[in-house]
């Protein structure tokens, strides 16, 4: 009988401790961000990332790098969407907001005009289609009839007689803004399957007779066929001598300029130690050797 | 002995603050999922009417083209078919599975079927959802042709997700009948059939009536697992193979992507206002049907 | 004969009906267990996911999960139990008791995702604490609660009461015999209920997306340092668990080797939900022994 009470009187004695330590650990942590902020040039202290998680991975990878020359720092990078990102740096709570898409795309101009942008890669994306079709080239008026549902069937454009399947991304997604902007000169596309993953998009892609979709060509694993657009192959060459349209940049915005340890890491970012090694193993395209630019508008300027 | 009593008095106070903190909790999440998904209609100035009943999704469009616009109607009519579907397979098998359990199974069968009817409670939503989409989805495709992501697909989960819920309330039920119902029944010479049909199941009737409501309203919740297979069509459902969206999973799959006070987020709060109201809606049902069942 | 045959028919069909429950529980157990079991190792539960490369474990998801779950039970029992007595003990049919209860049948119907929602606004956003381990384990508990008062309520009440009157003849004051005879009687059961809901916890993933996040940042298990970001134990870290996991290989998965950890994932999570659920029965079966051999 009794050892039941001592049990309890154990785990409300814990249940206590750990609200006095939350307690002290929020203050703490609050503490301990407004250092990070307050540290200018010494390599230590605490910042975030938050935002796209198409970006994710890379921002991951080299804040563990970063971490590991620098062991004083502390760089926590989260997914969540861009929309966060955005929202999470413009409101002060992040020190760096991750995001696929302009930030004049999502917030509002005044907002927009506080955050300052750090193109840190470029990510080029393909139609891609089941490789039954066989179709390997299209011109954009075709990718356009096709996408808006003009166009039924594969054999229309020469190919297999299938009736063709379209795959969408969902509309928050930063490669469907991107795809619908570029590729589809902003057509509206007829309603296909939408999927949120592109893991999933290639393996339905590859397993649907007559699936389209499109992709990052960081997912094209020859399980699906990319299509040329207009003769040209969507490589990485083409992309950065400026043939190829379909791309877009990866965004690291900080609120003002970026100080201290948020500076370092994107000045990090932007070295050769990222650029040259982790963009390219994620299958990015380094900013850096781009030798065109674009901006929000989309208009294309040599670097 | 003043230190008794002073205890006595204390506990007694303590237990009913926690007890108020309940209602507490809820009313605060009623108010601030409410204030948040009422924003849509005072600060972004969408019309209810639009939002419920319209079924044009372009919140990314620019004012310039007649956008933003945040019509409803697929998502809700997305949700509430996949539901009623899932219903209309577990609410017959979940009876079925009850009465099987209370009235027809010997000692063995009983302790066979309590326990995996809590297994099949006990397995996490997501995991329901990755075997849908490894499993099922393919099945589906193979069978009767299209993507496989499809109302089929969700229905089909959800009627196994939702089926120990209306098992297990059914057979709570059952058991709590009198006794003599059943033992007058036999002695007039029914059969055990016409004895579940004709005494036990109207007898235990607003019993089970609530155990598929509280089917319906899970159903009507799930979001994950539904979100994996579905397939996520912004379009309002032709057939049961096509792919369709729920309330749940486009809040599930926009809520990141989009930002704080744009009216697209906005839509997504009211999109869970509506949720909520879902489930309360569902709870008075059951209110209703008890305090009927009682009379 | 009439009567007869649909009699027989009947039957058959409540048998078919039973068996069919049986194929679908063994189908999914079967298919869980033939495809994970083979992608566990023990470099799979203890490495740290990777985001580009085959070869990631989930030692960190693993780890998260069973944190959550320790600090939504710190919080969740003491209010759970105490409300449990209120209703069971203090509140007879009192205004407080019926608005208690309808709270909870609210709690319980409410969508997981929408307490997730509640908790983005109160305890990410609100509090300024971001997505971390704190506003997931609170999330949690608004999940959980209901269930709780619930299973406090009903093993409070299936004390004999016998036992309160004699306790309450001999001149205890109610609360101590609420804390000397109640809660010891109802313990065996009171723990049951307990495990098993944290097999609810455990497995929950709809709610924690927008509150304990969805990236696992490093951990340095040899930090033990509560406030450093490190630390394993930081509850102000972001924190994926295994659930949540599992959505987003499925989901967002760069990793070739996806059906590899959402497999072992997946087996991972049900073996523990199952222990849980068995574990449960057998400690409250032994509790009930000892105390009632003492």
């Amino acid at each position: 009988m009794k050892r039941g009470i001592k049990v309890f009187a154990l785990l409300v004695g814990i249940v206590l401790l750990m609200a006095v330590v939350t307690g002290c650990g929020s203050g703490k942590n609050n503490q301990q961000s407004e250092e990070g902020q307050v540290q200018s040039g010494g390599s230590e202290g605490s910042i975030t990332a938050v935002g796209s998680s198409a970006l994710q991975p890379l921002v991951e990878e080299a804040a563990k790098q970063f971490m590991t020359d620098n062991p004083k720092t502390q760089i926590v990078v989260q997914g969540g969407g861009s929309g966060t990102g955005l929202s999470q740096v413009s409101s002060g709570a992040s020190d760096i907001g991750n995001s696929d898409v302009f930030a004049e795309e999502k917030l509002k101009a005044e907002e927009a005009s506080q955050l300052v942008d750090h193109k840190v890669c470029v990510v080029g994306m393909a139609a891609v289609v089941n490789p039954d079709v066989r179709v390997d080239n299209v011109t954009q008026q075709q990718l356009i009839d096709i996408f808006t549902g003009k166009i039924t069937n594969w054999k229309e454009l020469g190919g297999a007689d299938v009736k063709i399947q379209l795959v969408n991304r969902p509309s928050s997604s930063g490669t469907r803004a991107t795809f619908k902007a570029i590729a589809l000169k902003g057509a509206e596309e007829a309603k296909g399957i939408e999927q949120d993953s592109s893991g999933t998009v290639r393996k339905i892609i590859s397993e649907t007779p007559g699936a389209i979709g499109y992709l990052a060509l960081s997912y094209l694993d020859g399980s699906v066929t990319p299509l040329k657009l207009d003769g040209i192959e969507p490589t990485k060459e083409n992309i950065i001598n400026g043939k190829y349209p379909v791309w877009a940049y990866e965004h690291m915005y900080t609120k003002g300029d970026a100080t201290g340890l948020a500076k370092e890491f994107l000045d990090y970012m932007l070295s050769d130690d990222v650029q040259k090694s982790l963009v390219v193993d994620l299958g990015y395209i380094p900013s850096t050797e781009m030798q065109i630019e674009r901006d929000v508008q989309g208009n294309v300027t040599p670097k | 002995m003043k230190k008794r009593l002073f205890y006595d008095k204390a506990g007694h106070g303590v237990t009913m603050l926690c007890a108020a903190f309940v209602i507490i909790l809820t009313i605060s999440i009623i108010y601030y999922i409410g204030s948040k998904g009422l924003s849509t209609f005072f600060s972004n100035e969408v019309s209810l009417w639009e939002f419920l009943f319209s079924d044009q999704w372009r919140p990314d469009r620019s004012p310039g083209e007649g956008g933003p616009q945040v019509g409803s109607l697929a998502f809700i009519i997305g949700s509430i078919s996949v539901t009623l579907l899932s219903v209309a397979i577990s609410a017959p098998l979940g009876v079925i599975v009850a009465v099987f359990i209370v009235e027809i199974a010997p000692g063995w069968g009983q302790r066979l079927l309590q326990p995996a009817v809590e297994l099949l409670a006990g397995i996490p939503s997501v995991v329901y959802g990755y075997i849908g989409l490894s499993l099922l989805v393919p099945v589906i495709r193979s069978l009767f042709g299209g993507g496989g992501f499809s109302m089929m697909a969700g229905f089909l989960v959800l009627s196994i997700m939702i089926l120990p819920t209306i098992i297990s309330v059914s057979t709570d039920t059952l058991r709590a009948q009198p006794v003599e119902w059943k033992h007058a029944s036999y002695a007039l010479g029914a059969t055990r059939w016409q004895t579940i049909r004709m005494a036990i199941i109207p007898a235990a009737r607003s019993g089970l009536i609530t155990a598929v409501v509280l089917g319906m309203a899970r159903a009507f919740g799930e979001a994950l697992a539904v979100q994996m297979v579905i397939g996520n069509t912004r379009e309002i459902p032709t057939s049961i193979l096509s792919p369709i969206m729920t309330l749940t999973s486009a809040i599930t799959m926009d809520m990141g992507a989009t930002v704080q006070g744009s009216i697209w987020n906005s839509a997504l709060w009211s999109m869970g206002l509506l949720l909520l109201l879902m489930s309360l809606f569902f709870i008075m049902i059951v209110r209703c049907v008890v305090r009927r069942g009682a009379v | 004969m009439d009567a007869k045959l649909k009699n027989n028919l009947a039957t058959i069909t409540f048998w078919v009906g039973a068996g069919l429950v049986m194929l679908i529980l063994g189908t999914l157990l079967g298919y869980i267990f033939y495809h994970g079991l083979k992608s566990i190792d023990w470099q799979f539960i203890t490495a740290p996911p990777e985001t580009v490369r085959a070869g990631g474990g989930i030692g960190p998801q693993i780890f998260n999960s069973f944190y959550i779950l320790f600090l939504t039970m710190m919080i969740s029992i003491p209010i759970g139990l105490l409300a449990g007595i209120y209703l069971a003990e203090y509140a007879g049919r009192s205004q407080l008791a019926e608005g208690v209860r309808i709270a909870i049948e609210t709690l319980t119907s409410l969508p997981s995702i929408v307490v997730g929602l509640f908790g983005l606004l109160v305890f990410v956003n609100a509090t300024g604490w971001g997505y971390s381990i704190m506003s997931g384990a609170l999330a949690l508990t608004v999940f959980n609660l209901p269930f709780l008062v619930r299973v406090s309520e009903e093993s409070i009440r299936g004390v004999s009461r016998e036992l309160v009157e004699g306790s309450l003849a001999l001149g205890a004051t109610h609360w101590e015999t609420i804390w000397r005879i109640i809660v010891p009687c109802a313990f065996p059961s009171l723990i049951t209920g307990i495990i098993i809901t944290s097999g609810r916890v455990f497995g929950e993933a709809a709610a924690l997306l927008y509150t304990a996040g969805m990236s696992s940042p490093p951990l340095d298990f040899s930090n033990w340092n509560i406030f450093s970001p490190t630390s394993p134990l930081n509850p102000f870290r972001p924190a994926e668990t295994l659930a949540v996991h599992i959505w987003k290989v499925n989901s967002e998965g760069l990793i070739p080797d996806l059906r590899r950890v959402a497999d072992g994932s997946a087996a991972i999570l049900v073996l523990v939900v199952l222990s849980f659920n068995f574990g449960a029965r057998w400690l409250g079966r032994l509790i009930q022994k000892r105390l009632t051999a003492v």
